[in-house]
């Protein structure tokens, strides 16, 4: 299963990302969960400095902005075996 | 495979050419907007150009379009140049820097970076963790949310450029002056323990320094702008109908008594008023250009609207997870007293 973290304390963009990741993913084949991180010091593990961060399977992907759904979807299919 | 090398070369000219007739509608448009406004007012409903009630409206339906054109160009163009910067850049360029150049760099890459106040605690963290020192850190955090892009473009559209750069260039000072003053009182000591300890784990990174072709940029540019006019067009639009009821219905020189030159007091008043007021920074320019018709001083003004944006509760109470309170408010006395020097300032000069 693809585990999606959303790394931000709760701003509005961070609650944006996660509809947005719902919202692409909704019509896929891919199971997925997604995981809040909102604490500063897990956040700062991933060493980024804007949130919203995007992770998948362990692997950041963007930070500071929200990814388009044709992107979510391109990063999920490609994402999803990784370990 | 031919083409899908053509394809994307065919996709750049299309974007550039949807952008360049947008751009031409968007010239022509701005440009006829004046009389267009006056022929609905004093022909199409036959208001009377002497009536309290036809310079109000004329006011309002020319200023309301004017606007929300100017902010819809020129927030696509500072977003699009804002897709070359980001944050680790920032720090990279900055890292090396001591006090003096480090300042005056980070204060300028704070002028332009996009900037939204939940990142300021990742920002501060990943400063200190690089090494940076508090004062140019800060330097970074006092002229990011200082210069807002929506504010500048207001500024630009009511007051003319040279307001607009005036905000510009005493914002990036205060950024400068204010981090230099905090560097030099060595205040480590108030930054929560916990920011030092902090150790990034080797996490892999996907694709975070993807190259960004000019169709990227522009799709983002349009995004960015769709969302920042999208949260502030309905603040402008009741700024504006505020600011043309007063445009029409109060005295000249009502206020030259509260908000003139002459009235000392009135510029530390402006800058307290504003810390509790964030969100409707975007509404308040417009009904402020309206009172400065009306004998308000412009210090005042641009003081009172750089506390609005650069002194938020909000952002406070966010910076309270990695600075101890004294620390804060040492931040808001420095950062408040430049913005009050500056209020006095461009009192005594204009």
């Amino acid at each position: 299963m693809l585990k999606i973290k959303i790394l931000g304390s709760g701003c509005p963009n961070c609650k944006r990302l996660e509809q947005e990741v719902n919202d692409a993913l909704a019509g896929s084949m891919i199971e997925y969960e997604v995981i809040k991180v909102t604490d500063f010091m897990d956040i700062m593990a991933y060493n980024i400095m804007s949130t919203p961060g995007l992770v998948m399977n362990e692997t950041l992907l963007s930070a500071g902005r929200i990814p388009n759904h044709q992107q979510i979807v391109q990063w999920a299919a490609q994402y999803q075996t990784a370990e | 495979m031919h083409f899908t090398q053509l394809a994307p070369a065919r996709d750049n000219r299309r974007t550039f050419f949807i952008i360049g007739a947008l751009a031409l509608v968007w010239v022509i448009t701005y440009n006829n907007l004046q009389p267009i406004a006056d022929w609905i007012t004093y022909t199409l409903l036959g208001l009377s150009q002497e009536s309290h009630l036809g310079t109000s409206f004329n006011f309002f339906i020319y200023d309301t379009p004017k606007l929300l054109l100017l902010l819809s160009g020129m927030i696509f163009l500072i977003t699009l140049v804002q897709t070359f910067i980001n944050t680790e850049k920032v720090r990279a360029a900055v890292e090396k820097r001591g006090e003096g150049v480090g300042n005056v760099m980070a204060s300028l890459f704070g002028a332009i970076t996009p900037f939204c106040s939940c990142s300021s605690v990742p920002l501060f963290i990943g400063f200190v963790q690089a090494g940076i020192p508090l004062g140019i850190t800060f330097s970074f955090l006092i002229t990011s949310p200082l210069m807002n892009e929506v504010a500048f473009v207001l500024l630009l559209g009511l007051f003319g450029w040279k307001v607009a750069l005036l905000y510009l260039t005493s914002g990036i000072s205060i950024g400068i002056i204010s981090g230099i003053i905090l560097g030099r009182m060595k205040l480590e000591r108030y930054v929560e323990g916990f920011v030092y300890e902090i150790k990034p784990r080797g996490i892999p990174r996907g694709v975070l320094e993807e190259k960004l072709t000019w169709v990227d940029r522009f799709e983002r540019a349009v995004q960015s702008t769709r969302d920042i006019v999208g949260k502030v067009w309905l603040f402008v639009i009741i700024g504006i109908g505020i600011g043309a009821f007063i445009h029409g219905f109060v005295p000249e020189d009502a206020l030259t008594g509260i908000m003139g030159k002459d009235a000392w007091w009135s510029v530390p008043v402006s800058v307290v008023l504003g810390i509790p007021l964030y969100s409707n920074a975007a509404g308040i320019i417009p009904i402020v250009s309206a009172l400065l018709d009306k004998g308000a001083s412009l210090g005042t003004v641009l003081a009172f609207m750089m506390s609005v944006v650069a002194l938020s509760l909000p952002e406070m109470i966010i910076l309270r997870r990695v600075l101890k309170p004294r620390l804060i408010a040492i931040f808001v006395g420095v950062v408040g007293i430049s913005i009050i020097m500056t209020g006095y300032l461009f009192n005594l000069v204009i």
